[in-house]
């Protein structure tokens, strides 16, 4: 598995993946998007306590399960960013906070927006609200920390470590609702996988919420993805084949300056190393 | 179809303004963050022709030297 996987530590192997990978998410993403949103708003039946108010819970649910989702995926490339120094799994991160921020700001905003007619408040401060706020802190922190440095590599390296220490905040705002007397109520599809009880909710209604589930996890791979490949385009700017992707084609005298740049690095190089 | 008519489709139960407002701020994100990827990589673009150019230039001025020699 380890030579399958090596090569995709050089950025334009990833690049040349990713870029391959796109549309197989982005088709499937927008069909299911389209799919979730007529079942879940017009087909789905309404809740006999919150009637129509309810629906909501088709945005709300999908982003704050990726919302944690992808900050453990956030975390995993910090621990390859650090332990093997590849530079694609600190440009993962940087491709992968924006996205979580924003799922993040989406289960919040949509949260309030619910709060409002069914707790009567937009806002308490309970455990499991105020850890998913700190759960927005976490991402705007590691963005900032990427670039509060003169060092790129020294700010992603500060980034994965605040991006593992954070995933603590993971288990705590799943397990919120459980250990803390909270407004919020009790998780309706994952407690099948974390308390290993069958999901509280009607399969008219489960099923929708699945496939947004889905919708939006393709979707927000599909914003991870482009981001990504910006970010190798960004870095490797220099770089004949980045060049070439961005529609500059060298021609021949551009080329033969390039060799000669190198030659004369090479040869700088010699020079110190005598 | 939950709904009689594209009257009660809108008002929710009442609930109108909260739903629709959550959906469309979700895909308002969405978009954004899509449209700021795009614009992006546009830039990025703009800068490696500028750079090409640049290497162009010095390419042309170094030629332009060797001649007058």
């Amino acid at each position: 598995m380890w030579r399958w996987l090596h090569p995709y530590a050089k950025p334009e192997a990833t690049f040349a993946l990713t870029q391959k990978l796109i549309p197989w998410f982005a088709l499937p993403g927008i069909i299911l998007v389209l799919v979730s949103l007529v079942w879940g708003l017009a087909f789905a039946p309404p809740d006999y306590q919150q009637g129509e108010s309810y629906r909501i819970i088709f945005v709300h649910v999908p982003s704050a399960m990726w919302a944690m989702g992808f900050y453990v995926g956030m975390a995993i490339m910090g621990v390859i960013a650090l332990v093997w120094q590849i530079r694609t799994a600190e440009l993962a991160i940087l491709a992968i906070a924006p996205v979580g921020a924003v799922l993040t700001f989406i289960s919040l905003f949509t949260g309030a927006i619910w709060g409002q007619p069914m707790w009567g408040t937009w806002w308490v401060w309970d455990a499991r609200l105020t850890a998913q706020l700190i759960l927005l802190f976490l991402y705007l922190g590691v963005m900032a920390l990427y670039v509060a440095f003169e060092d790129e590599r020294a700010g992603a390296k500060a980034a994965s470590i605040l991006a593992i220490v954070g995933v603590i905040n993971i288990p705590i705002i799943h397990y919120s609702v459980y250990w803390w007397n909270t407004l919020h109520q009790k998780s309706t599809v994952t407690r099948a996988i974390t308390r290993l009880e069958a999901p509280s909710i009607a399969p008219e209604m489960l099923w929708p919420l699945l496939v947004s589930i889905l919708a939006m996890l393709l979707v927000s791979i599909v914003l991870v993805l482009m981001r990504l490949n910006n970010e190798i385009l960004r870095r490797e700017i220099h770089r004949p084949w980045a060049l070439a992707e961005l529609g500059i084609t060298l021609d021949s005298s551009a080329k033969a300056h390039n060799d000669a740049e190198k030659k004369n690095v090479e040869k700088k190089g010699g020079a110190d190393a005598v | 179809m939950q709904f009689d008519s594209w009257q009660a489709f809108i008002q929710m139960g009442g609930y109108g303004i909260y739903v629709w407002s959550s959906f469309a701020g979700t895909f308002l994100c969405f978009g954004l963050l899509a449209l700021e990827s795009i614009w992006r990589r546009k830039k990025l673009a703009k800068e490696a022709s500028k750079q090409a150019a640049r290497a162009q230039r010095i390419l042309r001025a170094r030629a332009a030297k060797k001649n007058r020699i």
